[in-house]
């Protein structure tokens, strides 16, 4: 969607560290890793000057209707359970190997970014998922073993 | 707390994982489950539905009227009984031998031919586990499980861990798929999709056993031999290599005679099984029963006490030549799965239906008895398509009775 230094342009530049971070681009970065959110920086929040640039980081980072927070998004009128991304995704399968890891039911619910609940995929936990925080990679494991195109991110 | 695991009767996977959270007979929430497999379970009505003539009857005079037709009937037709547990088949069974009738099931016009090849051992198979556990190469042929065995892939085939597979799909298996089409599964099998023209099949096979033996792979429809020079090498690498027939491969060939050669040919060079996809949850627990009774798989007639087999006894045949005078269909649907010319002389004779769902067929029977679904509201075993024997309590309460209650009564009216 974004680069860093595209957010970076509508942030103050003042590098004051109010945010804990040592400037404002560092800051970016974590607005890009989701680490920190548009509110965590006290100037842009406050001050009415950037109000506007506020609104509109604001509103690239509120999760839009359907998506996750790391922009995943699951058609669910496609998606038809068949569990091939569960059982592929690597998060999954290190934190569930007897479980979804091995094409069975889970055992560790609360670790999984991936479950099929009545009959399609749903999405949680998602600091789990490759593509969340700071060492974020380009996972595509649920992508490429979905039959239907059912998963994408935005 | 051990949790409690169903299983789900959708198809012949009959996946045994799947966690039902239900409330006064309601199903809120089915994890695990695949989508066929959640309306499957959640396929839940109201009051149980007897019909004489579309009219609503009770149990007792449905029961009746269907004792009568299959009493006045000279060679009635029992069809269906692939969704049926092992028990309701026993005594489909023993019903059809008491009225002489002609019994068959979808498998004639399936893989009927296949399962029988595997029940009489002349093919090497194994067990979806062992697939599981230690399977590198995988062909889907003339099949799409991800339509029709959703789970087939996640479970047991390609994605899973298993105790020789630790490493992961991309790793250590190999799916490959060979079909007209470019199905879901093929697309998940990406460069290794083989896609041949109808009818293709049985060339297809002989220039892959060429293939394997160093000779030029050679097609009338001139598939690359590049191509299947790189399939024969990756097949010859195999230490636990399956097949998963589906009815596309079985369906374009004359007879089994090539599939018995390239599984010679693959076992020459390395370990190769074989499996039928088959499709309803217990399609192979009819096969087998009806083997151990009679010594075949389908198109079976009974007349005091002999068996005759022959396509002529299967429901197509029957149907075409008129030979049949009433059906009972059981838990199956011919008028929506065979083709129109066929099935309307099904309009001609009476027809008693049995089943769970109404159907094309339940709405054009003079009798129509609803019952339990198995594995959801009725309990039992069914054999999934690897052999496996599964056994099922049911987990809904229900007033509609069993196909088993069912069958009973009817032999008790004859
Ligand atoms: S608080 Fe805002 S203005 Fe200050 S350094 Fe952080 S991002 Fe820049
Ligand atoms: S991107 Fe990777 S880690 Fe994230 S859900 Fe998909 S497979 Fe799992
Ligand atoms: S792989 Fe696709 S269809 Fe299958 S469960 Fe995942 S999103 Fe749904
Ligand atoms: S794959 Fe078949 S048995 Fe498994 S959940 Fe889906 S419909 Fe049910």
């Amino acid at each position: 969607m974004t680069n860093a230094m595209e957010l970076y342009q509508m942030l103050p530049k003042t590098n004051c560290k109010k945010c804990g971070k040592a400037s404002c681009m560092a800051f970016a970065v974590a607005l890009m890793g989701r680490e920190l959110k548009p509110e965590d920086c006290p100037p842009l929040k406050e001050e009415p000057k950037y109000k506007e640039n506020y609104e509109k980081l604001s509103s690239l980072f509120k999760p839009s209707e359907g998506t996750t927070e790391t922009g995943l998004i699951v058609h669910e009128d496609l998606c038809f359970g068949c569990g091939n991304c569960v059982v592929a995704c690597p998060p999954n399968v290190a934190n569930d190997p007897y479980g979804v890891g091995s094409g069975n039911a889970p055992t560790n619910a609360n670790k999984l970014v991936l479950a099929v609940e009545n009959g399609i995929v749903k999405a949680q936990n998602l600091g789990e998922c490759r593509r969340f925080g700071k060492n974020k990679t380009l996972c595509n494991g649920c992508i490429v073993t979905c039959p239907v195109e059912a998963i994408e991110f935005v | 707390m051990e949790k409690n695991y169903h299983v789900c009767t959708g198809c012949g996977l009959l996946c045994d994982d799947i966690e039902v959270e239900a409330e006064k007979n309601i199903i809120n929430k089915v994890l695990t489950a695949c989508r066929i497999g959640v309306a499957h379970m959640k396929e839940g009505k109201g009051e149980a539905i007897f019909r004489v003539d579309n009219k609503p009857v009770d149990e007792a005079v449905a029961i009746s009227e269907a004792a009568t037709i299959l009493k006045n009937a000279k060679n009635p037709l029992i069809f269906g009984l692939g969704a049926s547990t092992n028990e309701t088949q026993k005594i489909a069974i023993e019903l059809a031998k008491k009225i002489n009738a002609t019994l068959d099931d979808t498998s004639s016009f399936c893989l009927g031919s296949l399962v029988e090849a595997i029940i009489r051992e002349k093919i090497k198979t194994c067990t979806l586990d062992e697939v599981r556990n230690k399977a590198d190469v995988i062909i889907f042929w003339g099949t799409d499980p991800s339509d029709s065995h959703p789970r087939h892939l996640s479970k047991y085939s390609y994605f899973p861990r298993g105790k020789e597979k630790q490493r992961g799909w991309e790793e250590e298996r190999t799916a490959i798929a060979v079909d007209v089409r470019k199905s879901h599964t093929a697309k998940i099998c990406g460069n290794y999709f083989f896609q041949i023209p109808p009818k293709g099949d049985a060339e297809f096979i002989d220039a892959l056993i060429a293939g394997l033996s160093g000779k030029l792979p050679k097609t009338s429809y001139n598939y690359p031999p590049k191509k299947i020079l790189e399939l024969a090498n990756i097949l010859k690498g195999a230490k636990f290599g399956v097949i998963f027939a589906g009815r596309g491969l079985v369906n374009s060939l004359e007879n089994l005679e090539p599939i018995f050669r390239l599984m010679k040919a693959l076992n020459e060079k390395a370990n190769f099984h074989l499996m039928p996809m088959v499709g309803s949850c217990n399609t192979m627990g009819f096969n087998e029963n009806l083997f151990a009774e009679t010594g075949y798989v389908n198109s079976v007639k009974f007349e005091n006490g002999t068996v005759l087999h022959g396509p002529e006894y299967s429901i197509v045949e029957s149907l075409k030549a008129k030979t049949v005078d009433a059906a009972l269909i059981i838990g199956s649907d011919p008028f929506s799965i065979l083709p129109g010319s066929i099935v309307k002389n099904l309009l001609e004779i009476p027809v008693v239906s049995i089943d769970s769902y109404e159907t094309l067929t339940s709405r054009n029977s003079k009798v129509y008895i609803n019952t339990a679904v198995s594995g959801v509201e009725a309990g039992g075993t069914a054999t999934r398509m690897d052999r496996k024997k599964v056994s099922f309590e049911p987990f809904i309460e229900t007033n509609h009775p069993s196909e088993e209650t069912i069958l009973k009564k009817i032999m008790e009216a004859l």
